[in-house]
C-alpha cells in the first residue's frame, strides 16, 4: 500500500536537487566556512551564494540583512528577544496575537516575566487580527509588534502589509516582526511590500533541509544578539554555520520561488476539491479558518463527536499521515490555543485534524483519503456515546 | 507511542455497541479532556453475562474500554466492582503516563453501571 503524506505544514520531503547539493557539500566538499584554506573558502562562497538566494527571494536590499540559524524557533527567539532587549530604553511594550506559534507566544511571555508589558490581541472567527485592533493597542511605549504571516494550525492569513503600513505611520520606534515560516513559498513574501523590519523563515517547510532557518533584519534596526561567541553571521548568530544546510536552504528557496505560482494554483484546486468531497460525504464537519483567504493546500477540520487522535491513528494504519490538531499540541493534553482563540469549543477542538497538501500530492490521493476518512468517521461515531443517531423516528436524548 | 496490546484493542475493540435492553448503564466524562465512556450491562444471577461500551476518546480510552469489557464479562457484580483503574492499564501492558487519565474512564463507567444496577434493585452496597 502506497503511503500518503498530508502533513506538509509539519515538514516536507527534501527536494532531490536540494538533497544532492547537501550531499555534495558534506562529502565532496567540506570545511569550516571560517577557515582560510581552500576547504573552508569553498564552503564560504557556497554559504554566501545561499545568502544571496535567500535575500533575493524575500526582496532584501542587502545580503547582510540575512542571518542564518537553526530554524524557525531560533529565528523567532532571535527576532523577539533581540529586538525587545535592544530597545528597552525606548519603551517596554510588546504586541502579539493569540494565535502565534509557540516559539513566538512563549518567547513574548518570557519577556513579560522580564518586565516587558505584553498585549496579546484576539482574532476573529477566521483567525485574523484586525489592523484597527493593532493600531488601538499601540502606546507611546510600544517597541515591538510580532504577528505571523500565516497560521500553522488553521492556514489563515494576516493582513501584514496593512499592519506594517499603519505602524510606520504611527511611530518610527516600533519594530515590526512577522513569522513567515508557513507562508514562504505559498504567498508572496517581500519584506518591503509587507512593511516589516524583521522576518523569519525555515528551510524544511519548503522542501529544504531540517535544522536551518533565517532571520531577515532590516538595515538600521536596533537589535542585539541572544547568543554570544564567535563572529559568525555578523555576530548575529555565533557558532559554526550549518553550511550544508544553509546551502540546501538557498537552493530550496530558489526552487520555491520558481515554482510558487504553479504549486499554489494546483494545491488550491486540490484543497478545494478535498474540502468539497469531505463536506459531501461526512455530516457535522466544520472548516476552521477562512474558506478562501487561507494557505493553498491547508485544510483544518473539526469532525464532531470523535476524538482526533483515534482518527489520526486509524488513518495512519491505512498509510495516511496527517496531524491531529497541531503537531505541537499533540504532545500535551491542552487543547489548541489557536482553535480556542477562534471560538471553537473544547469538544470540537478535540476533534480537529489538519491536512496539509504538498507538491507531490495527487487527485487520486485526495480521493483515497476521503474514502478512508468517511469509513473511519462512521466507525468512530458508531462507537461514540455522544454522536447523533441518524434514526429519524428515534426520540432518545442523542437524537432530539 | 502505544504498545501492541493497546494497538490491538484500539484497532479491533471488543464489545463495542449498545445493549438495547440493558439492565444497567453507567456513563462518565472526563473533565480534563472531554472524553466520554458509556458501559451497558446485562446481568443474570448476580453475574455480568453481557457488557458493551461506547467511547468518545483517544486510542488509550478506546483500548481501555475494550480491555475492561473483557475483564468484566462473566464476573459477579461484586468481583467486577473491584476492578481498579490501574488494573485496566496494567492488563494493557501499560500506557504512556500522560494517557493514564484516559484509561480511568473505563473502570469508572463500569463502577457507575454497577451502582446503577444496585440502585435499581435497591441492593445495599459498599
Amino acid at each position: 500500500m502506497k503511503e500518503i503524506y498530508f502533513d506538509h505544514a509539519a515538514t516536507t520531503p527534501m527536494d532531490k536537487e536540494v538533497a544532492e547539493l547537501v550531499f555534495k557539500y558534506t562529502t565532496e566538499y567540506f570545511g569550516n566556512p571560517s577557515s582560510m584554506h581552500n576547504f573552508g573558502q569553498r564552503m564560504r562562497s557556497a554559504v554566501e551564494n545561499a545568502r544571496k538566494q535567500v535575500a533575493y527571494a524575500i526582496g532584501a536590499k542587502s545580503v547582510g540583512e540575512i542571518a542564518f540559524c537553526s530554524g524557525g524557533t531560533e529565528a523567532n527567539n532571535m527576532a523577539i528577544l533581540g529586538a525587545a532587549r535592544a530597545n528597552k530604553q525606548k519603551g517596554n511594550h510588546i504586541i502579539t496575537t493569540a494565535v502565534e506559534h509557540h516559539s513566538v507566544l512563549t518567547t513574548c511571555k518570557r519577556l513579560a516575566n522580564e518586565g516587558f508589558e505584553l498585549t496579546i490581541l484576539p482574532v476573529d472567527k477566521y483567525g485574523t487580527v484586525s489592523v484597527q485592533d493593532v493600531v488601538n493597542a499601540v502606546t507611546d511605549k510600544t517597541i515591538l509588534v510580532s504577528i505571523m504571516h500565516a497560521n500553522n494550525e488553521i492556514g489563515s492569513i494576516m493582513p501584514i502589509a496593512e499592519i506594517g503600513k499603519a505602524l510606520k505611520k504611527l511611530s518610527n520606534k516600533i519594530i515590526f516582526h512577522t513569522d513567515a515560516v508557513q507562508s514562504i513559498g505559498k504567498l508572496p513574501v517581500n519584506v518591503d511590500d509587507l512593511n516589516v523590519d524583521i522576518l523569519t523563515i525555515s528551510a524544511h517547510k519548503i522542501y529544504g533541509p531540517m535544522g536551518v532557518g533565517a532571520m531577515y533584519l532590516r538595515q538600521g534596526t536596533w537589535w542585539q544578539p541572544i547568543m554570544y561567541g564567535g563572529g559568525q553571521e555578523r555576530r548575529r548568530r555565533p557558532g559554526t554555520e550549518n553550511a550544508p544546510g544553509i546551502i540546501g536552504f538557498g537552493k530550496a528557496i530558489e526552487l520555491a520561488m520558481e515554482r510558487q505560482k504553479e504549486y499554489v494554483e494546483r494545491l488550491t484546486k486540490l484543497r478545494d476539491k478535498l474540502v468539497k468531497m469531505v463536506f459531501d460525504r461526512i455530516p457535522d464537519v466544520i472548516l476552521n479558518g477562512h474558506p478562501t483567504n487561507r494557505l493553498s493546500g491547508h485544510v483544518s477540520l473539526c469532525i464532531k463527536y470523535i476524538e482526533s487522535e483515534a482518527l489520526m491513528l486509524y488513518l495512519n494504519m491505512q498509510g495516511i499521515a496527517l496531524s491531529s490538531g497541531s503537531a505541537c499540541t499533540s504532545v500535551s493534553p491542552e487543547p489548541s490555543h489557536v482553535l480556542a482563540a477562534i471560538g471553537v469549543s473544547r469538544e470540537d477542538a478535540n476533534s480537529a485534524i489538519r491536512i496539509t497538501l504538498g507538491k507531490d500530492n495527487t487527485d487520486e490521493e485526495v480521493e483515497r483519503f476521503v474514502e478512508a476518512l468517511a469509513d473511519i468517521v462512521s466507525k468512530l461515531r458508531a462507537m461514540s456515546p455522544v454522536a447523533k443517531g441518524d434514526c429519524s423516528s428515534c426520540a432518545c436524548e442523542k437524537c432530539v | 507511542m502505544y504498545n501492541e496490546t493497546v494497538m490491538d484493542h484500539f484497532s479491533n475493540p471488543r464489545n463495542v455497541g449498545v445493549i438495547e435492553d440493558a439492565d444497567a448503564v453507567g456513563e462518565v466524562g472526563s473533565p480534563s479532556c472531554g472524553d466520554t465512556t458509556k458501559v451497558f450491562l446485562k446481568v443474570k444471577d448476580g453475574k455480568i453475562v453481557d457488557i458493551k461500551f461506547q467511547t468518545l476518546g483517544c486510542a488509550a480510552a478506546i483500548a481501555s474500554s475494550s480491555m475492561l469489557t473483557e475483564m468484566a464479562k462473566g464476573k459477579t457484580l461484586e468481583e467486577a466492582m473491584k476492578i481498579t483503574r490501574d488494573e485496566v492499564a496494567e492488563s494493557l501492558g501499560g500506557l504512556p503516563e500522560k494517557k493514564l487519565h484516559c484509561s480511568n474512564l473505563a473502570a469508572d463507567a463500569l463502577r457507575k453501571a454497577i451502582e446503577n444496577y444496585y440502585n435499581k434493585h435497591k441492593i445495599d452496597w459498599v
